[in-house]
């Protein structure tokens, strides 16, 4: 589930608020994205794949939800890292993340031969 | 602030179903308002996905040769007719898309039209519903059907959550439902929003349902996690807490392995027999799978890790609303629907439609009901100012006066569903009296919902009230059928009835809120013999 939010890299553009499709975020006082319903998150990670500030982390456990240290996050070089190999704004056209999305049929024909 | 249109056509839901009946109607010329219960562009289990789409060329014995393959495994409900349609009319359809995804281009200089990533799948086709004219109203549930007096539908009703907030109404000539599969709040990857909140709002307006029963589909995914990936799990090997490797049959279903497995303890799997060029790519292929593993500090590769499987409910079974024309017309006259929200026993019969099928589906039937819708409103006009009636019950009208803490009761509610429809001992393993007994237990949640749900202090708590009442209608239809079909056939799985029994080689309808029935759909129901008549 979505469990942070990196005010100091945040632009506060709205685009996770307005692309939510469960509607977890409200824009708060200052503008910054609140987390105002966590429970309604479906851990679908499209938050993060939309948000090109890399500013929103979603921890990959959908049942309940858990600590995580920001700090490390921050250092670990996760956060973007969706919108990077998915190919998305300023690494578009990148060779290295081309969409190979039509080779997944080789995935289940190979899977098969053994 | 309260929101009123007029359309030709209102569709609800912005998936990939919703997306292309408004594009089609558009295209035909209508005005058109598409409500999506979130973010038309991420919202539904396609665009979380990595869809293929049934892609068969315009060769008529390849044809025809694809559609006996197909029917030949759908244990008699399916009907070859429309699996011709869907083929045709997605082979036609899918490519109008090129000005807003971009597609690879395979090595003969084709562009791969078939085999789409989802985030880019669905925004490309918000991109196309804006530039054909639709109006989106995004964050804008439904939350019951308006109807005329003569019982056709007049529009809709529902509330924004985002903006200025209050409620909206779009009355137009034709509706399509288009919010989905109901997968009873498992966990499986983007269906948050699939509640079968359509299913509950035609069937007030009269609608019925039909294989209800075909709903017991399920997904691997690593425990605790969403990424439910079937490419890359094709790789997988399976083990106990023992480290004993659980046999599989050599079946690419591992379903019910697995779930026996899992009824006995924790179940481990790894990745390792995907080869090394496989694995260098697989971002570029499926970018979202490698996440949680990566947040973890898990090797899939070399590593063993455990596994659960998501319930899909009628998402990958087949149940939904039923059909009664070519133009994916519901009971309710001027009601249609499409994709997930309507039963493909049509195209996949007994068995589940997956991937492949199901996207074809979604894509033909969303075009033909935006374009009947389309028709319809051109044909008979909006008829806006007739006075219509609302049809929605259980969640907006309690007929007993409200519970103060519609809370707890909507809790009471989803949790009551989840303990009946998501345990793997009670969907896939169905024996009558456990059926039955589920069933008493529903009932008695229908009645609290109906007697005693109200819509709640605000927007959220009115959509999950409802979402609530409509939970718990799916799983009255889905388990009644199940308890129905005395027999094992395809998806649907009796313990107590191994087997086909040759006598309910018919599909069963299914329908009815305060009392639900459930009877047989007549004898094959199958198109007259006109197989692979490709238009």
């Amino acid at each position: 589930m979505i469990e942070l939010v990196v005010d100091d890299r945040c632009t506060r553009c709205d685009t996770c608020v307005q692309v939510c499709p469960t509607n977890v975020f409200e824009r708060g006082t200052d503008g910054l994205p609140l987390i105002a319903r966590q429970e309604d998150c479906q851990t679908c990670f499209l938050c993060e794949l939309y948000c090109q500030a890399d500013a929103l982390y979603v921890a990959p456990n959908c049942d309940e939800p858990v600590a995580v240290d920001a700090a490390s996050i921050m250092a670990s070089g996760l956060l973007g890292q969706f919108r990077r190999d998915s190919g998305w704004n300023e690494w578009e056209g990148d060779p290295a993340h081309a969409n190979l999305h039509w080779r997944m049929g080789e995935l289940f024909a190979r899977a098969r031969a053994g | 602030m309260s929101l009123h249109l007029e359309a030709d056509v209102l569709i609800i839901g912005g998936g990939l179903a919703g997306c292309w009946a408004a594009v089609a109607a558009a295209r035909a010329g209508a005005e058109v308002v598409l409500a999506d219960k979130g973010y038309c562009g991420t919202s539904g289990v396609t665009a979380t996905a990595g869809p293929n789409h049934w892609w068969v060329p315009p060769d008529p014995e390849k044809r025809a040769q694809a559609v006996r393959d197909r029917d030949a495994r759908a244990l008699g409900l399916a009907d070859p007719r429309w699996m011709a349609r869907i083929i045709d009319t997605t082979w036609r359809t899918l490519p109008t898309l090129a000005d807003y995804y971009r597609h690879s281009v395979t090595a003969g200089g084709v562009p791969h039209y078939q085999s789409l990533r989802g985030p880019e799948y669905l925004r490309a086709l918000r991109r196309y519903a804006e530039a054909s004219g639709v109006r989106i109203l995004d964050h804008s549930p439904a939350l019951e059907l308006l109807l005329h007096a003569d019982g056709s539908v007049a529009g809709a009703r529902g509330l924004r959550r985002q903006g200025e907030g209050g409620n909206w109404t779009v009355r137009a000539a034709g509706v399509v439902v288009a919010t989905g599969g109901c997968a009873f709040l498992s966990k499986l990857l983007g269906s948050r929003t699939n509640t079968g909140d359509g299913h509950l709002m035609a069937a007030e307006a009269g609608a019925r349902l039909s294989g209800m029963e075909f709903s017991t589909y399920h997904t691997v995914a690593e425990r605790h996690s969403t990424q439910t990936r079937s490419a890359s799990y094709a790789f997988a090997d399976y083990f106990d807490a023992d480290g004993r490797q659980i046999d599989t049959g050599g079946n690419p279903d591992v379903t019910l392995p697995l779930a026996r497995a899992l009824l006995a303890g924790p179940v481990y799997a790894t990745l390792a027999r995907m080869p090394a060029d496989l694995r260098a790519i697989l971002p570029q292929i499926q970018p979202a799978i490698l996440l949680p593993f990566q947040r973890q500090g898990i090797d899939p590769f070399t590593q063993r890790f455990p596994i659960t499987l998501h319930g899909e409910g009628t998402v990958r079974g087949t149940g939904g609303l039923r059909l009664v024309d070519d133009d994916c017309q519901t009971d309710v006259p001027g009601l249609y629907a499409a994709g997930d929200a309507a039963t493909r026993e049509l195209i996949a019969g007994a068995t589940s439609g997956g991937g492949a099928q199901n996207s074809a589906w979604a894509v033909s039937s969303g075009t033909w009901s935006g374009q009947a819708a389309a028709r319809l409103a051109s044909a008979r006009g909006r008829r806006a100012h007739q006075g219509v009636e609302a049809a929605g019950g259980a969640g907006l009208r309690p007929t007993a006066g409200a519970l103060k803490d519609a809370a707890a009761l909507t809790r009471h509610l989803t949790e009551g569903v989840r303990a009946e429809m998501l345990p793997y001992d009670k969907i896939l393993f169905r024996r009558g009296p456990v059926l039955a007994q589920s069933l008493a237990t529903l009932d008695g949640l229908w009645r609290d919902a109906r007697d005693r749900l109200a819509p709640g202090p605000d927007a959220t708590a009115r959509v999950r009230a409802r979402e609530a009442a409509a939970l718990v209608a799916c799983a009255r239809w889905s388990t009644a059928t199940a308890l129905a079909r005395g027999e094992t056939r395809g998806l649907h799985r009796r313990e107590d009835a191994p087997g086909l029994n040759p006598d309910l080689a018919h599909r069963l309808l299914s329908g009815g809120l305060d009392t639900v029935w459930v009877r047989a759909d007549g004898p094959a129901q199958r198109s007259p013999a006109r197989r692979s008549n490709v238009a």
